[in-house]
């Protein structure tokens, strides 16, 4: 009986090591970090590592909708094979970027991969990418150190469509100085690595120009009353409040300033963070004279996109790196298209380096969020960043100032 | 006498009056010179205090269904918070539906009411839905089982509504009724808060009456006391701990409207913080004793509201407000180490924990 | 007559549910998600299990209660349960059809419609699954008359085609670290799940095995206790064996996994100290995970500049610390008792999570920005120095560290200590009666507990570099508790088994992505529901309590339930 087994075995060894030894000869890959290769109808692997469960879990689900309706804008295909497009949670913390990241790392028909939601999970998963050759593009991170050159956390193949905090803070904090003329500030943070330093740099930036930081404070992302911080943050007279957060502590701020004693009239601010439509239902008729900062997304493009974002989901967009996530994809695949070798059967050969030099090289790319110019260590954001402001029954918010 | 008095004073002892000597020093000296500076005006006291027994009227109403289960089944029902959530979480369609036609500016309160009917019906029968699939076939189970199969409830909960409508927000629209302040000298109150504060005060005595006087709530407290001897008297237990989750479903879902009313935003994890300070504050004021939620709610509300800027901001610690939650389990602490059962609470025998 | 009577209306009651509970889970989103994950390539996916398995189940549930055991009459019961099942599913569709149920319920669809006509036009494609229905449930009562043997043979190779269908795109991962060994499996799979040939393959292995085995009678070993000893020692070894290999054989991700597991593990050992021993309900325990991670952060980390000392200098303070932090904790809650306990703990471990998220000690704890490049461990001297960095070096480490806590736990378990813990969980007023001393025996409790979950933080910080205050959320505390209860209270080989159960498992379940927490409740709630006392319920105490009884192991989980 074993003896029988054994032989069978063994003539498949033989059998699979004969078939795997004349398969055909491909073509010669000269890349430094290898190459992808997609035989005939199979999929082009772009994976994403977005936070689309949990507490968090808008983030990540509506960057992911904004891929989607990039793939189904391009037909779901690129150069002729259809794109499989599947990924893994997150979770907005760290451990669930190391584990997404090795699994994601694991798979090696992935070309590229779309995320990570959250800075530090871009930090921990970005060594794992980077090892693995792919192409990684962020709709959502904005810490500055992960595009600093020269940091240890800015990795090979790393890019991003998100507004870097260090751009964003300064112009915010250069339209409350000079344009509205205003000089003392308080600002506010939700603990997000995204909040906490475009703060820091607003009120630094606030600071140098010669303002006055009368308070820079804190709330939790799941907090609903926000009077003793607002009360707290009274006390300063400030004229104007700056907090990056999100939704729906942000709603709560922008309705709970105005019933706050002292606030009443105070100017209020926030970043792309609460460019959404949701500011509109959460901030309520409190929401007129609101103001954001944010990349220019707005034109007959966009309003596309929404239009299609509700027929495939049905719901408006739930969260505000979409666009971002849309032009990720974008971005991705002209990259492919431009250094892909495509052979006389219909293999598709991806040089993973080249691949990751034509996304470097990526300029006036017109896209959702603007025109896309990346620099070498992976900023590709437009910088070009508009205030906007909310008035009560009108979505998008009217643009006030642009630089 | 000095000798027995020594026996009684341990080395632990002194360590824990220690702790709480130095919890109550730092918020005493907290308080002097957060006064002493002048920072706040008294307006802004007062509308802090307001505010934060709003908060804790909310906190009462949700903390109803763990003091009333756990007075029933000794257990913590860690699924109530997602009881809570599904009742606003639903409404949140009718009034939206309400407000379209133009009905719930016309007659507001008609409106609220029926919001708050669906509330407390959706609250209501999952909280029934949960107590029959998972903790009924465990009555006799070890007390920790039921609590864990409650955690796993209050996952598959969140995550069902998820499903349901969504993981985006939904808000509730302004009731133009409820907007504005009235003037009282120099402080302002809020409509929407008096609201609160009042309704929740009348939930509360209708919910004390319902236990103390009706005969289903002396149903209940008998078979609190003893399950066995109650089903002797005929008393059908079964029924009567699927009244006791209705009840406190219910109130969870009157809750949430009362916590719409204040903070109009909803969605699928809403729940998961309330519910914490719910349960917090039905422990503060002693779990199982229905006077001791409400105090105990009130006490957490307004810690949280006042707390921050009254104890840190004279220590000259920045940020204060974010440590506010910290302040409030401090302050829990402090008060469990001198009543080791809640401020309300009756000192438990093992036989009842 | 009368009972034909309540027959009938048990087959609809049980059709109409299994209908709700069908809805209910499309609603969610599910069977639309899963639509195009197949479980054989093509042809069966899960989304239609979905819809179909529900049905099945409750027209069992019908044929279980029905009166009368004659063949006909119970097709016919299962095929009404199944008809009004799909009525309630055909219903939703019509509504569907007539109101846009979709400004509330973001799942109610066309699409999910479609999938319930079968892609067909919806008239005719309904009708398609009205039969469908109906014939599931005949199905269904045609498989219960099969014999047992049969019957067992055929349940276990579906259960099996499924599970294995949908880890398809797991197993083909670990598969492709295998080399050539992975051609042979190849044919198993395709695109992700399993081929036809496979399906039939593991259908027929798996079903032949469970027919093979059915009726055997089941062999008791009563080997003398010398041989029984060598075979408990080889087969140590030989798990040692593997789990020293586990992590080349396996590949990195899984390493990931099974570092995950360990670390729970660790903690698990530690909670299970504190209320499994000693019967202390702690609700906080991730502060002292954090209390050790953090120390680790502040005194190694050269972004913060303090110390800059290696991970092993670091290690003994990390230890003391959350050492401290236990008997701390301890002091004040001496007294409390049952929730009031519960509630101090999970206020404690709120307070450091706040504490080490707060902008105040954001100088020496690194906030929100938390702290990065944590040194790693070394291993060994000089020119053999080793720098532990990878999920699958660090495997080792943890696993080492395992050995040694799981060794003291059982020691201390079988110790004097562990004796009074006991005594003290069974009832207090009692224990302190008989002299012991309460203070010393919680405070040792916490300590011990806050020790093994301080190393699970020094670990956690060393596998993944860095460290932000949202790792140590009141989740983490309800993971470990769960994982403790799951596996069997108090029971030592119940923390792994609870371990691997539920964080091993949502690792697996990562292939539902959004809906890993939906199934992952579901599963909390069914493990506890089938088994009350736990995975590997501990038998020492309930045997202690009833000496003279000794009762044998079928009892001992009824006795379990009944002693609460």
């Amino acid at each position: 009986m074993s003896k029988r087994l054994f032989a069978v075995l063994s003539l498949f060894v033989a059998a699979a090591l004969l078939l795997t030894s004349c398969g055909q000869k491909a073509y010669e890959c000269d890349d430094p970090i290898g190459c992808v290769v997609i035989g005939p109808n199979e999929p082009v692997h772009i994976a994403y590592a977005l936070v689309v469960a949990g507490p968090n879990e808008t983030l990540g689900i509506d960057s992911r909708n904004g891929v989607e309706i990039a793939i189904s804008d391009t037909g779901g295909e690129i150069l002729g094979h259809p794109v499989q497009f599947d990924g893994e949670d997150t979770g907005c913390n760290a451990e669930g970027g190391q584990a997404a990241g090795t699994k994601l790392a694991a798979d090696s028909t992935i070309v590229a991969v779309i995320g990570t939601s959250c800075s530090s999970e871009a930090r921990v998963a970005m060594p794992l990418f980077s090892e693995a050759g792919f192409v990684v593009v962020s709709p959502s991170n904005t810490a500055p150190d992960l595009t600093e050159p020269g940091n240890p956390n800015n990795y090979p193949g790393y890019f991003r469509t998100a507004h870097n905090d260090q751009v964003q803070g300064r112009v915010a904090a250069e339209f409350a100085y000079n344009v509205l003329g205003l000089r003392r500030a308080a600002t506010i943070h939700d603990g997000s690595l995204y909040a906490e330093k475009l703060q820091e740099v607003f009120a630094n930036t606030f600071a140098e120009l010669g303002g006055t930081v009368t308070a820079q404070e804190a709330v939790d992302p799941n907090q609903t009353d926000m009077s003793s911080v607002l009360t707290s943050i009274a006390a300063g007279n400030p004229e104007i409040i700056y907090f990056p957060i999100f939704m729906p502590a942000g709603g709560f701020i922008i309705r709970q300033a105005r019933t706050t004693p002292g606030l009443e009239e105070v100017y209020l601010m926030g970043a792309d963070g609460l460019f959404s439509p949701d500011v509109m239902e959460g901030g309520g008729a409190e929401v007129e004279g609101f103001m954001v900062s944010s990349p220019l997304v707005q034109g007959p493009d966009y309003d596309a996109f929404v239009a299609k974002y509700q027929e495939m989901f049905g719901t408006a967009p739930i969260s505000i790196f979409h666009a971002h996530a849309y032009d990720a994809y974008m971005l991705i695949k002209a990259a492919i298209e431009s250094v892909a070798i495509v052979q006389d059967d219909g293999t598709l050969i991806i040089p993973r380096q080249a691949l990751r030099d034509a996304m470097a090289a990526t300029s006036n790319f017109d896209g959702l969020t603007g025109n896309l110019t990346c620099t070498p260590t992976g900023d590709c954001a437009d910088p070009y960043i508009a205030v906007y402001q909310y008035h009560a029954g009108q979505y998008p918010p009217e643009v006030i100032w642009q630089p | 006498m000095f000798r027995t008095w020594r026996q009684k004073i341990t080395l632990t002892d002194i360590l824990v009056w220690v702790i709480g000597l130095s919890i109550a020093v730092v918020v005493v000296w907290g308080t002097i010179s957060t006064l002493q500076s002048g920072k706040y005006s008294v307006e802004s006291w007062f509308d802090l205090a307001v505010k934060g027994l709003a908060l804790g009227g909310v906190y009462a109403l949700i903390a109803m269904g763990y003091t009333l289960v756990y007075g029933i089944l000794r257990m913590i029902n860690f699924a109530h918070s997602e009881v809570f959530m599904s009742g606003p979480f639903t409404a949140v369609f009718l009034a939206n539906a309400l407000n379209d036609s133009g009905f719930l500016n016309r007659y507001p309160l008609l409106g609220i009411l029926a919001i708050a009917i669906l509330s407390m019906a959706v609250s209501m029968s999952v909280a029934i839905l949960v107590e029959r699939v998972a903790y009924r076939p465990l009555r006799n189970a070890p007390r920790l089982v039921p609590l864990i199969t409650a955690i796993g409830a209050s996952f598959f909960l969140q995550y069902t509504f998820r499903g349901f409508y969504g993981s985006g927000f939904e808000a509730y629209p302004t009731i133009e009724a409820l907007n504005g302040a009235w003037q009282l000298g120099t402080v302002r109150l809020f409509k929407t808060q008096v609201v609160v504060i009042i309704a929740a005060l009348l939930m509360m005595l209708l919910l004390y009456a319902i236990v103390m006087w009706s005969k289903l709530g002396k149903a209940m407290r008998a078979v609190s006391e003893d399950k066995e001897a109650a089903a002797l008297m005929g008393i059908d237990v079964d029924g009567i701990i699927v009244f006791t989750f209705a009840l406190g479903g219910a109130a969870a879902g009157a809750g949430g409207v009362l916590y719409i009313l204040q903070f109009p935003v909803v969605h699928f994890y809403m729940g998961f913080i309330p519910g914490l300070k719910a349960f917090t504050s039905a422990v503060l004021g002693g779990i199982g004793n229905v006077p001791g939620a409400f105090l105990g709610a009130i006490v957490l509300g307004l810690l949280e509201s006042v707390g921050p800027n009254l104890f840190l901001d004279g220590l000259g610690i920045p940020v204060a407000s974010q440590l506010k939650d910290a302040i409030a389990f401090i302050i829990l602490v402090f008060i469990l180490i001198f009543r080791p059962s809640g401020i309300l609470g009756e000192r438990l025998t093992q036989t009842k924990v | 007559m009368q009972n034909k009577y309540t027959d009938w209306k048990q087959a609809l009651r049980s059709g109409l549910l299994g209908g709700i509970i069908v809805v209910v889970l499309s609603l969610i989103g599910i069977v639309a998600a899963f639509e195009n994950t197949y479980v054989v390539n093509q042809l069966v996916s899960f989304g239609e299990i979905l819809i179909l398995g529900p049905v099945a189940a409750l027209s069992l549930s019908a044929i279980r209660k029905a009166t009368s055991r004659q063949a006909g009459f119970l097709i016919l019961t299962a095929a009404i349960s199944g008809l009004a099942s799909g009525l309630v599913i055909l219903a939703l569709a019509g509504v569907g059809q007539v109101i846009n149920l979709r400004a509330m319920f973001l799942n109610a669809s066309e699409e999910l419609y479609a999938i319930y006509a079968y892609k067909q036009a919806l008239v005719p494609g309904l009708l398609l699954r009205l039969l469908a229905c109906i014939v599931i449930g005949a199905l269904t009562a045609g498989f219960t008359l099969l014999p047992d043997r049969i019957k067992s043979a055929l349940g276990q190779g579906l259960l099996y085609v499924v599970f294995i269908g949908l880890m398809g795109r797991l197993l083909t991962m670990m598969l492709s670290n295998w080399g050539f060994v992975a051609v042979l499996f190849k044919w198993i799979f395709t695109a992700n799940s399993l081929s036809l040939v496979g399906a039939i393959v593991v259908f027929l292995l798996t079903g032949g095995l469970a027919y093979w085995r059915h009726g055997r009678p089941k062999v008791k070993r009563s080997l003398e206790p010398r041989k029984q000893k060598v075979i408990r020692w080889s087969m140590l070894g030989g798990v040692g064996l593997i789990l020293i290999f586990l992590p080349n054989i396996l590949g990195l991700w899984f390493s990931e996994i099974l570092d995950n597991v360990g670390l729970f593990i660790l903690m698990g050992l530690g909670l299970n100290i504190v209320v499994g021993f000693a019967g202390l309900l702690d609700l906080g325990y991730v502060a002292f995970y954090a209390i050790g991670a953090y120390t680790i952060g502040v005194l190694t980390s050269p972004e913060l500049g303090f110390f800059n000392w290696t991970f092993w200098q670091a290690f003994p303070v990390a230890l003391l610390m959350a050492f401290f932090a236990g008997v701390l904790l301890g002091l004040p809650i001496l007294k409390m008792r049952g929730d009031y306990l519960a509630i101090v703990t999970l206020g404690f471990g709120e307070i450091i999570r706040i504490l080490v998220l707060s902008d105040w000690l954001k100088p020496w704890l690194g906030g929100t920005q938390g702290i990065q490049r944590i040194q790693r461990p070394v291993i060994g001297f000089g020119g053999y120095a080793r720098t532990l960095e990878s999920q699958q070096e660090l495997y080792y480490l943890i696993l080492v560290g395992i050995v040694i806590v799981a060794f003291i736990a059982i020691r201390l378990r079988d110790s004097r200590l562990g004796r009074t813990w006991m005594a003290l969980r069974e009832d207090e007023d009692v224990a302190v009666a008989m002299g012991i001393n309460h203070v010393t025996t919680k405070l040792t409790a916490f300590a011990m507990g806050a020790l093994f979950s301080g190393i699970g933080g020094t670990l956690f910080a060393a596998k993944i570099g860095s460290i932000y205050p949202s790792s140590f959320q009141f989740l983490v505390s309800i993971n470990i508790l769960s994982l403790i209860i799951v596996g069997g209270m108090g029971s030592i080989p119940g923390v792994f088994v609870g371990a691997l159960a539920l964080i091993g498992l949502p690792e697996l379940l990562r292939e539902f992505a959004e809906y890993r927490y939906l199934f992952y409740g579901a599963a909390l709630v069914a493990m506890m529901l089938i088994k009350p006392e736990g995975l590997w319920p501990e038998a020492r105490h309930r045997i202690e309590l009833h000496e003279e009884e000794t009762p044998p192991p079928e009892e001992e989980a009824a006795t379990a339930t009944e002693n609460a």
